[in-house]
């Protein structure tokens, strides 16, 4: 572990400051976001406010520290709710390949793949209106089947080793096989999805709340700091270009972190690179 | 024609080839003979400038005065596949799974810029009937083709710009005995009718004691010997050659003595698959073993012999009671072997495979690796007890207790093999299981191996089922042998009766092409 991969260091320094700055906004920010002070509107940059602020006056540094929270927060719950349901379930395909079970699973998962998160968001938010926990729900259950199908595939080698043929023999059964011998196999894979699910997820978070579907005011969120911008974009382009930025920034170091972690945990590649 | 010039070569500064130097004329044929890790196949890829990186050569390579280390890679280009060709051990991954065979061997003519694809593909006809597979069209994928099959394509390949050196680096390795003496057969008559000059690398002594003219032993990237066959082989001069000789053709002392009391019995067993799809049908059931009844005795040692596809390992999945049998009874002490048996009667009977690589999940320590089938038992030692249970297992396959805090991966193939064994000795079973336990090591390592089975079927007073593809090995452990083909067991008696005396035209078959060391103690005079 003496070297670590440039890109691991770049992405996680770039995730690194977004979180921090959402964790600092759990606490503290610059200005309250949630109050209107039309007096203070469209400002330029000043001691006062770092940033500026917004056409209904809010402080834009607070704003991004707290849309940031928002954009994490989505992104780490759907990605939970993917790993959580779809990790078990291509691990269960993978123990019962070729069985019903496995085929059930499957089709499950083309089903589901079938829609874009957007699509399903449409649903939620059709159904049972907008809100940040729908959009939760829409990403986290698009990246069900992502979960399900990596687990599968990288599951599927390995149950024809002899390690696994010799658990069999010492008598354990496919869940603690599962469990003890392969889960811990293929972590790494796992992680390297989740890094790059958490960057989609974050996309994701932002699209949704552009059209209305995610994060509802008063809450601050990037894509919706977006959509409102937009009518003012050629007399105060910082309005749409900092939020924009954030989340360029914030996608772009979780996919460096992610092709750091797999240049990392991926012997192979280690072996390649030395 | 090419000469290797006190060839030196090291890789990240570790030293791997040291003062190598062979000549090789046309129609020759010079045998490379080394354990893994001696530097046989970095000589193959420092000829073919196929070195990986960081690799720094010294010396010289030169093929017809001209010195390849010096080369540029367009000039290695040029020169690959057109003056020499190669020919590697996996026939299953040496070809590219998406592209015809006509393709692949017409590729070499189309890539030098010798002929346009018609030509080609004519030429590529030629050499494929040239090594005999005339009955394949050229519109055929690698997947298609059995592995023999496949090998002679790769050997189509080499030669099709009619190159004069050929290097075959273990190119039987992966094949069965009958397959391999064809390859080799193929090997020879092209060396002899086109001229080529072939360097067979290879482990294995008794395939270059039929087919190489002089042969160089390798040992820690240095050739310690070197001269015509018979001298070799006769002499052995170098300690290192007459190890490898002694190993080659080791016989283990065995002091159990069998008891004619049965603890497995395998009686008209049929394990068949599905058959293929066709829409929405299946078609007939395929029968992978076909009516197989045997008993294995008390401390007795019997062999399972047969090539590939024979059905050896899905017999052996049922007997451990890992898949189901659709006909006949497996029993052990008395009971039915079924995959939702008792874990007290797994405990019984243990396995120990091929593959010293993959026989352990590389993430857990020793301790933990071998005290995995502590699970089958009602009351497994915990704590101290425990792992004074695998330091006791651990000794008994002479590695150190201290052993145990380590993970697989610092340990070499013939240890992992002994790890292995302690895992299936832990639970202290009556059968054991070798499944191909020794194909995968070299030589050398397996004779010890051969030694520790011996010693501790003597002192445990071990039933062992010992499943082989290599006739030697069998031969030197069993007290009985069975052979197997098709699903089906043609012949079986005592091993010295049986390998003496071959009654089914099968077992003579296998027995004629498994290349053998000459007996030169008689030669020699």
């Amino acid at each position: 572990m003496s070297r670590l991969p440039t890109a691991l260091w770049i992405g996680a320094t770039l995730s690194g400051v977004f979180l921090i700055a959402a964790l600092i906004s759990l606490v503290w920010v610059p200005h309250a976001v949630d109050g209107v002070a039309i007096a203070n509107r469209l400002q330029p940059p000043s001691p006062a406010h770092w940033l500026g602020t917004d056409q209904l006056g809010r402080d834009l540094l607070s704003m991004l520290m707290v849309g940031a929270q928002t954009s994490l927060a989505v992104a780490v719950i759907a990605v939970g709710i993917g790993v959580a349901l779809g990790v078990p379930l291509g691990l269960a395909a993978a123990a019962n390949r070729g069985g019903l079970l496995d085929e059930v699973i499957m089709r499950g998962n083309d089903l589901i793949f079938a829609f874009p998160s957007l699509v399903i968001a449409i649903l939620i938010t059709a159904r049972y209106g907008p809100s940040a926990s729908n959009a939760i729900l829409a990403i986290g259950i698009f990246n069900i089947p992502v979960f399900a199908r990596v687990a599968r595939g990288a599951a599927l080698p390995l149950w024809t080793l002899d390690y696994i043929l010799a658990a069999r023999t010492a008598g354990k059964g496919k869940i603690r096989i599962s469990a003890e011998h392969i889960l811990p196999n293929i972590m790494n894979l796992l992680i390297v999805q989740a890094t790059i699910q958490f960057s989609l997820g974050i996309l994701a978070e932002a699209a949704l709340s552009y059209v209305g579907l995610g994060a509802q005011p008063p809450i601050p969120s990037w894509g919706r700091m977006l959509a409102e911008a937009q009518t003012m974009i050629y007399t105060h382009p910082m309005l749409a270009v900092l939020p924009g930025l954030a989340i360029v920034l914030m996608v772009l170091g979780l996919n460096l972190m992610g092709d750091g972690l797999r240049d990392l945990l991926d012997p192979r590649l280690r072996r390649g690179r030395a | 024609m090419i000469a290797l010039d006190h060839l030196s070569l090291s890789i990240h500064g570790t030293p791997i080839l040291r003062d190598v130097s062979l000549d090789l004329a046309p129609g020759e044929i010079m045998g490379l003979v080394g354990e893994s890790g001696s530097g046989k196949s970095m000589t193959a890829l420092a000829i073919m400038g196929l070195l990986p990186q960081g690799a720094r050569a010294t010396g010289a390579i030169r093929l017809d005065g001209a010195d390849l280390l010096t080369q540029s890679e367009a000039q290695l280009c040029a020169m690959r596949g057109n003056q020499i060709g190669m020919i590697f051990q996996e026939p299953m991954t040496a070809l590219n799974p998406v592209q015809t065979i006509g393709d692949q061997v017409a590729e070499t003519l189309i890539i030098h810029g010798k002929a346009n694809r018609a030509e080609a593909q004519r030429i590529a006809r030629d050499r494929l009937d040239r090594v005999g597979l005339s009955q394949i069209a050229l519109a055929r994928f690698p997947h298609e083709l059995s592995g023999g099959q496949r090998q002679r394509a790769c050997i189509a390949a080499a030669i099709a710009r009619n190159p004069r050196l050929l290097i075959a680096d273990e190119p039987t390795t992966a094949l069965d005995v009958t397959t391999q003496a064809q390859i080799l057969d193929l090997l020879k008559s092209l060396v002899t009718n086109e001229g080529m000059a072939l360097l067979l690398i290879t482990h294995d002594l008794a395939v270059v004691a039929d087919m190489a003219d002089r042969i160089g032993v390798m040992q820690s990237g240095q050739i310690v010997e070197m001269g015509p066959t018979a001298h070799v082989l006769a002499e052995r001069r170098h300690p290192y050659t007459a190890a490898l000789f002694a190993a080659s053709s080791h016989r283990p002392n065995r002091t159990a003595q069998p008891a004619p009391e049965p603890l497995l019995r395998v009686a008209n067993v049929i394990r068949s698959y599905p058959g293929p799809r066709r829409g929405l049908r299946r078609g007939p059931a395929v029968a992978a073993v076909n009516d197989v009844s045997f008993t294995l005795h008390k401390g007795e040692s019997l062999g399972l012999v047969g090539e590939s596809g024979c059905g050896k390992s899905t017999l052996t999945r049922a007997i451990l009671g890992l898949d189901p049998v659709q006909g006949g009874d497996i029993q052990i002490f008395g009971q039915s072997i079924v995959p939702r048996m008792p874990a007290a009667l797994r405990a019984g009977i243990q396995v120990v495979f091929q593959d010293p690589y993959g026989s352990f999940n590389p993430r857990w320590r020793v301790e933990k690796i071998v005290a995995e089938p502590f699970h089958l038992l009602a009351n497994a030692p915990q704590g101290r007890a425990r792992r004074d249970r695998v330091a006791e297992a651990l000794s008994a396959v002479r590695l150190s207790p201290g052993d145990m805090v380590k993970y697989p991966h610092e340990f070499s193939g013939g240890q992992r093999q002994r790890i292995a064994i302690a895992r299936a000795l832990i639970t202290r079973p009556k059968i054991l299981v070798l499944d191909e336990a020794v194909s995968a090591l070299d030589v050398s390592v397996r004779a010890r191996i051969l030694d520790l089975l011996a010693a501790l079927q003597g002192e445990l007073g071990l039933s062992y089922l010992f499943i082989s593809h290599d006739l030697t090995v069998v031969r030197a452990i069993t007290d009985r042998v069975l052979v197997i083909q098709a699903g089906q067991i043609v012949e079986e008696g005592p091993t010295a009766q049986v390998f003496d005396a071959p009654q089914h035209p099968y077992t003579r078959q296998l027995i004629t092409a498994a290349p053998r060391l000459p007996d030169l103690e008689r030669a020699h005079i």
